[in-house]
């Protein structure tokens, strides 16, 4: 046996006062393939150990909520008896490495989260942040992780309706991938992940078990450095077509009454499947290693356990219901396999040859891992921004900005994706919000994500608050009302205090925005160590958030209907342009405050807005976010084919046009029309019509103009 | 009408077909798997799915092709049943050999997934019957394998027989003479790659691909 050095120990990961604790917890030495279980359980990205006690702060109920954080996915009552399931999860570490099998198994893991609980992926969102779109190595990363994100999600016929692509030079050496799944099952058929019934057979379903992927977890705790490449062997390879044949078996199977409990096994692959399952479930399981199916002969217990191939799940069955469920698999051609049965001993037991190679009790590896209160340092409030000259060329800088990095057309992204199978997909991607039918009703389920690194990075509260209320407002933009969240929150190392001190404040913030606004937290995940040779990302909790509308045909788009239409403007407007994304690509300045959020007057905004739309007093909705006003407005005239005319205000042009506060939307109604006293500032600001958007006074830009300056930038990116 | 469509392990518009020929003919299709090796009797229409049947492994279509209920396909296909194959569909019937010439990956190498401008080639057949001659309509496309050759003679035949049913009104993914979809010679068989059942209601944003389904419904029920 492998006597275990402080070498070994540190290889795995594990901290010596982290390797004192298993020590004390099991009262002896482990061999390796304990330790080695112990060090994916306990590793950041399985134990949330630096971040769990701030995590708490979240609020995570409210009535329709039937499932929090803590499952696999969380679980939403969308009336009628349906269940939105979801769930967002980062795959960065690996996508940097191999972008294209990083993502693709990104998007493979958070849909085998959602189905592992009973419900059919109906949707899928990536957020995505690359380096400088300048940057040498951005264009192949940007290449692979979107064919990765395609070859997965459209070959298992999820359709990929939305997300966010962004560029900043603090993810050069550190991308981030971030994969949402929604799905779609009914309240009463709910499958969740504790094991029960002592006896009952644990069944290891889909693909075999081989040797990739073994640490992935561990890599994914740990910082960057120049010898990351030579990682590749620990990323997943993903087989998408054995995904849809999983889906589809485990949703046959799921129809009958045959499962107790069942999860997929994702990061730490069966380690963290079967230690999850019988510590969930208080009771103790018993594997039999040489039952595993696996890609080829020679694999130890430690292999099979850390292993994170892809595309398996592992099932607590009824006891007798085995015929019956391995009959499905066979049909679906996926394996099907009776590894081990739940004991009453409270203990992870594993056998191989016909010896015990690992007896451990469960409590120390789950529930009672490391959790670190780290000392953490609160971000300075940013001196306010001074003087800044006025814009020289309004409308010139309006086409620069829209085809600028983060600003311009996703369209060369999004074609790459199928975003209409399931023929559901009632708002494309390029809305504020994408909207998918409940298939068979006239419900639909809107879902967008969102953060601004750089106003978390600015001052994370108000980031974090930021964060929140852009889905919320995205989501009221097409007529939904906001129900619940799911967060990834991707970091740099917390071991800094100045970083935990970000994660902090983003879930500060993240926290007042839920409660103001009635939009609790019902899943999520965290990445930590996002940071290369001591160089940390823009902390960047990213946001994917779920409303409901009743009836899609009363939802709105941001695409101007009619010439001749009055266009109003909701929300007040200070200019702020601070952080604003005309500093940073005209004056090339990344400084200030980010824009405050009052979200008092964002729910206010955004509860007026939305009855407007549903009682169909609103002809077209946009919310004005990244590049202010004037954006918003352009992209309503390029959606729409017709242009616009506004009058500006105040004397600092650039600050009307391009000052990013928020809680506003752009909204056009008939002539006439009379709207209904507004809880917020509402001023009228100009017409509809004509082929130019035209700003009285200064100046005016052709629509194909600017559409031609948004929808090139990719396109010529890429070709260069 | 009495229609069918076919599942391969992989298919991912089974759902959205079998929808869009319930809604239109008013009676739920048969759902046929690739393993069975008999077809309901008196079947007025064979629909295979698009979708990634076995993965797209070896080549897009060629291993459904060899699946048993294929051989029941051919031979109901030559007994003038009418077939269709949608995107992974029209590639199965192009390896079956019940279409000539492939689909290829796209000139572009990347997966292309938009709505398209299509010509409406011929009208002389039941599945184009409901629409106008020459007529442009808009139905998305979904494919990374849609790039349609044949050798010159095969596609001057093609042309001259009126087999050609769609073109492409703009370039999607570099397909010979800009063709979308053909028909055998005897006209019971299309192939195309774009998704007619993807624009069949308001929700859609389109129904132009609901003349394609009514135009076959009127000719067959």
């Amino acid at each position: 046996m492998t006597a275990i050095t402080p070498e070994i120990v540190a290889e795995h990961g594990l901290q010596p006062d982290e390797y004192a604790r298993i020590l004390k917890a099991i009262g002896r030495e482990p061999n390796l393939l304990e330790l080695g279980i112990f060090s994916v359980m306990w590793s950041e990205h399985c134990s949330y150990k630096s971040s769990r006690i701030h995590l708490a702060k979240l609020p995570t109920k409210a009535p329709w909520v039937i499932q929090g954080p803590g499952e696999n996915a969380g679980v939403i009552d969308i009336g009628d008896g349906d269940a939105a399931i979801f769930k967002m999860e980062s795959h960065n570490h690996p996508s940097f490495i191999e972008p294209y099998q990083g993502a693709a198994t990104g998007v493979g893991g958070i849909m085998r989260d959602v189905f592992t609980m009973g419900a059919r992926p109906v949707a899928n969102l990536n957020s995505l942040s690359f380096g400088a779109a300048t940057h040498p190595k951005t264009k192949q990363l940007l290449r692979g992780v979107v064919a990765g994100i395609g070859g997965y999600g459209n070959c298992t016929g999820v359709p990929t309706v939305g997300g966010e692509v962004r560029f900043h030079p603090s993810y050069n050496g550190n991308i981030l991938v971030n994969a949402m799944c929604v799905g779609l099952a009914r309240t009463d058929k709910i499958f969740y992940s504790a094991a029960a019934g002592i006896g009952n057979p644990v069944v290891y379903v889909g693909s075999k078990t081989g040797r990739d992927g073994i640490h992935g977890a561990t890599m994914a705790s740990a910082e960057f450095d120049e010898d990351s490449e030579s990682k590749r062997p620990t990323v997943q390879v993903g087989d998408p077509f054995m995904e849809k044949l999983l889906i589809e078996a485990c949703l046959e199977l799921m129809a009958t009454d045959a499962i107790v409990a069942i999860q997929d096994m994702g990061a730490a692959g069966l380690t963290s499947s079967s230690v999850e399952m019988a510590s969930k479930g208080g009771v103790g399981i018993k594997l039999i290693m040489d039952n595993v199916p696996t890609r080829e002969e020679g694999m130890t217990p430690y292999e099979m356990m850390l292993s994170e191939s892809q595309e398996r799940m592992l099932m607590i069955l009824k006891p007798g219901a085995e015929p019956q469920a391995e009959a499905i698999f066979r049909k679906w051609a996926l394996d099907f396999a009776v590894i081990g049965h739940v004991t009453d001993t409270g203990r992870l037991q594993l056998e191989w040859q016909g010896e015990m190679v690992c007896d451990l009790p469960l409590d120390p590896i789950g529930e009672d891992a490391p959790k670190y209160d780290r000392p953490w340092a609160p971000t300075p409030p940013r001196a306010p921004l001074g003087e800044v000259a006025d814009s020289a060329d309004l409308m010139g800088d309006l086409v620069k900005l829209l085809g600028s990095a983060d600003l311009a057309s996703r369209r060369w992204v999004w074609e790459q994706y199928d975003h209409m199978v399931g023929a559901d997909t009632v708002q494309r991607p390029g809305g504020d919000a994408a909207l998918v039918r409940v298939h068979g009703t006239k419900k639909a389920l809107a879902i967008s994500t969102d953060v601004t690194p750089r106003y978390v990075f600015a001052d994370p509260l108000e980031g974090g608050k930021q964060a929140i209320a852009e889905t919320w407002r995205n989501i009221t933009a097409v007529g939904a009302t906001p129900l619940a969240v799911t967060d990834c929150m991707n970091f740099a190392a917390p071991t800094r205090p100045e970083i935990m001190g970000q994660f902090v404040g983003a879930i500060e913030g993240m926290a007042q925005a839920c409660r103001a606004l009635d939009y609790p937290v019902v899943s999520g995940n965290v990445s930590l160590y996002n940071e290369t040779e001591g160089q940390g990302i823009l902390p960047t909790p990213g946001i994917g958030g779920v409303g409901l509308i009743a009836d899609w045909e009363r939802s709105a788009t941001l695409a101007l209907k009619a010439a001749g239409e009055e266009i109003w403007l909701v929300g007040a407007s200070a200019g702020h342009l601070g952080q604003s994304i005309w500093l940073r690509e005209i004056r090339g300045l990344e400084d200030g405050p980010p824009p405050p959020v009052d979200l008092t007057a964002e729910r206010a905004a955004g509860d007026w807005v939305r009855a407007l739309i549903l009682n169909g007093t609103l002809t077209a909705v946009h919310d004005t976010a990244d590049g202010g006003l004037l954006v918003a407005l352009a992209e309503m005239a390029m959606a729409g084919g017709i242009g616009a005319s506004v009058t500006p205000k105040g004397s600092h042009f650039a600050a009307w046009a391009y000052g990013e506060d928020q809680g506003r939307y752009i909204i056009t109604v008939k002539p006439g029309t009379t709207l209904p006293p507004c809880p917020v500032p509402l001023s009228r600001i100009g017409s509809t019509g004509g082929t130019a958007l035209k700003v009285e006074g200064i100046g005016a830009q052709d629509i194909g103009a600017l559409r031609k300056a948004h929808e090139i930038f990719l396109p010529d990116m890429m070709a260069r | 009408m009495k229609t069918a469509v076919v599942v391969f392990p992989g298919s991912n518009c089974d759902r959205d077909l079998a929808v869009a020929l319930e809604l239109i003919t008013g009676v739920k299709p048969a759902m046929l798997w690739h393993d069975d090796t008999e077809l309901p009797a008196g079947l007025e229409l064979i629909a295979l799915p698009g979708g990634f049947s076995h993965g797209d492994y070896l080549r897009s279509g060629a291993i459904a092709a060899r699946a048993p209920i294929m051989r029941e396909v051919i031979e109901a296909a030559g007994k003038g049943t009418p077939v269709l194959g949608i995107c992974n569909g029209f590639q199965v019937l192009t390896e079956a050999g019940l279409l000539p010439g492939a689909l290829m990956r796209n000139a572009g190498l990347d997966f292309v997934c938009r709505d398209v401008a299509l010509e409406v080639v011929t009208t002389e057949t039941p599945f184009t019957k409901g629409y106008q001659p020459g007529e442009t309509i808009r139905i998305p496309v979904a494919h990374h394998d849609g790039n349609f050759q044949a050798d010159a003679d095969t596609l001057d035949r093609l042309e001259q027989q009126g087999q050609v049913a769609f073109r492409y009104a703009e370039e999607v993914n570099g397909s010979a003479r800009q063709i979308a979809g053909i028909l055998n010679a005897k006209g019971n068989v299309l192939g195309m790659m774009p998704h007619p059942e993807r624009v069949v209601e308001q929700a859609h944003g389109n129904t132009d691909g609901r003349k394609l389904f009514e135009g076959l419904l009127n000719v067959l029920a």
